[in-house]
């Protein structure tokens, strides 16, 4: 298991478009909505924690596709199907290192780029508690989305358009509780509920997923 | 300690892959499995392998029938055309990641006896094929399974390296184990006994049970 993991994330930072790519289109995704809106600062700050929460979605969206792909590709799957390790397992090694190296920077860079929006100072902790506790969902919903879309040549599209009406709910409550903290309200109703949409979702989709690869595997 | 193989047949996308085969393979032995391209080795390999379902018959190993999966499959070992290698991890890297997911112990010796010692720091994208293939062939040796499945292992290989793998297969098979190989060279084995795929295919496509295809409505 763990040796998975430090394979995953071997893979993940020396192959160009794994870490480092959903980072910088965060970034840039972000820094361009100044540019769209004006640079009025209240307007920013109202709309900073949506966008801040819909960049990172993106963002996680960008490295899926090849999560499952690749290992299909090379014969790896096949290979690891056969070994003692249950399918499930792998693919909540998989997701968690998924999110190791797309969601955590991003955790990590949000609070800089709340600056640039002009997000109000009270809001900053919960921004990075909600994305913390938002983003493993992404990554683990996205993993039975890409184990959906695994045999399907190009499936990237297809990928987003399965995937992204699931992190609608996450989507909501995440940015609901920035926003309750930006407003100096008590974001604990909407932060426990995305929490607890996390933890059910971790539940569940390692075996969503792994029947969607033996149904292509067989 | 056996696999037994009782009037197997395959059915892809309507149309009999092969029909009606039955085969023992005791322990100790090593089966060549031949045929001209199209008579469906590397389906009835995987087929074996459980990697694509059966339409009848049936499969023992070691009295473990192939719908009891996990025992099964923690019997074998299948080398596809694919050599299920990262490009961006090294020869050692790769080795090391089968090893510790298969449990394997003997891993210096293997690298030794697959010359892979002297590449060991190498990046798989910058190995050669033939050097892929037996970092691929690698694999199986350590992965210390009775049942070797492996579909054309000599493709790319150098005559010394095919010599040397004929000389693991003869090992393998002197412990105990059986061997399993689709191949169309001729390997040097000590006592091969061939398995000849002709026969059982089918020279017109399966049955259609759909009348409206068959015309028998008009």
């Amino acid at each position: 298991m763990i040796a998975l993991l430090i394979r995953e994330l071997r893979l993940a930072l020396r192959s160009g478009g794994g870490a480092g790519l959903g980072l910088g289109f965060f970034l840039i995704v972000v820094m361009l909505v100044p540019f769209g809106v004006g640079p009025n600062q209240q307007t920013l700050g109202l709309i900073a924690p949506g966008i801040l929460w819909i960049g990172a979605l993106l963002a996680s969206l960008l490295s899926l596709d090849r999560l499952f792909q690749t290992d299909s590709e090379d014969g790896t799957l096949d290979i690891l199907a056969l070994s003692p390790m249950p399918l499930e397992q792998l693919v909540a090694v998989k997701a968690f290192a998924h999110w190791l190296t797309t969601g955590l920077p991003l955790v990590i860079m949000a609070p800089v780029l709340g600056l640039t929006l002009n997000l109000p100072e009270s809001a900053y902790i919960w921004l990075i508690a909600s994305l913390a506790a938002g983003t493993p969902a992404l990554s683990f919903i996205g993993a039975a989305g890409a184990a959906i879309t695994v045999g399907v040549k190009r499936g990237g599209l297809l990928l987003s358009l399965l995937v992204l009406p699931l992190y609608i709910p996450t989507l909501i409550f995440g940015a609901k509780a920035t926003s309750l903290a930006a407003d100096g309200l008590d974001p604990m109703p909407a932060f426990t509920l995305m929490a607890g949409l996390t933890l059910f979702t971790i539940a569940l989709t390692p075996f969503a997923a792994a029947k969607a690869l033996r149904t292509h595997l067989t | 300690m056996s696999l037994k193989l009782t009037s197997l047949s395959c059915l892809r996308g309507g149309r009999t892959i092969f029909n009606d085969i039955s085969l023992e393979i005791s322990p100790g032995e090593a089966v060549l499995l031949r045929g001209p391209n199209g008579a469906g080795k590397s389906t009835l390999l995987r087929v074996i392998a459980g990697l694509i379902p059966a339409a009848n018959g049936k499969i023992t190993l070691n009295d473990t029938p192939f719908t009891h999966r996990d025992d099964f499959q923690s019997q074998l070992t299948y080398a596809g055309h694919l050599d299920a290698i990262k490009p961006q991890l090294t020869v050692a890297e790769n080795l090391h990641f089968w090893a510790q997911l298969f449990n394997a112990e003997n891993l210096t010796q293997t690298m030794d006896d697959f010359r892979l010692t002297e590449i060991a720091d190498r990046p798989a994208h910058a190995c050669s094929a033939g050097q892929k293939r037996r970092l691929g062939l690698a694999r199986i040796a350590v992965t210390s399974r009775p049942l070797w499945l492996l579909d054309e292992p000599t493709v790319s290989l150098d005559t010394e390296t095919t010599a040397r793998f004929s000389a693991t297969i003869d090992a393998h098979c002197a412990a105990g184990g059986m061997a399993f190989i689709a191949t169309h060279i001729d390997l040097g084995l000590t006592a091969p006994r061939t398995f000849e795929m002709q026969a059982h295919k089918p020279s017109d496509s399966a049955p259609e049970h759909d009348p409206f295809l068959k015309g028998d409505w008009t």
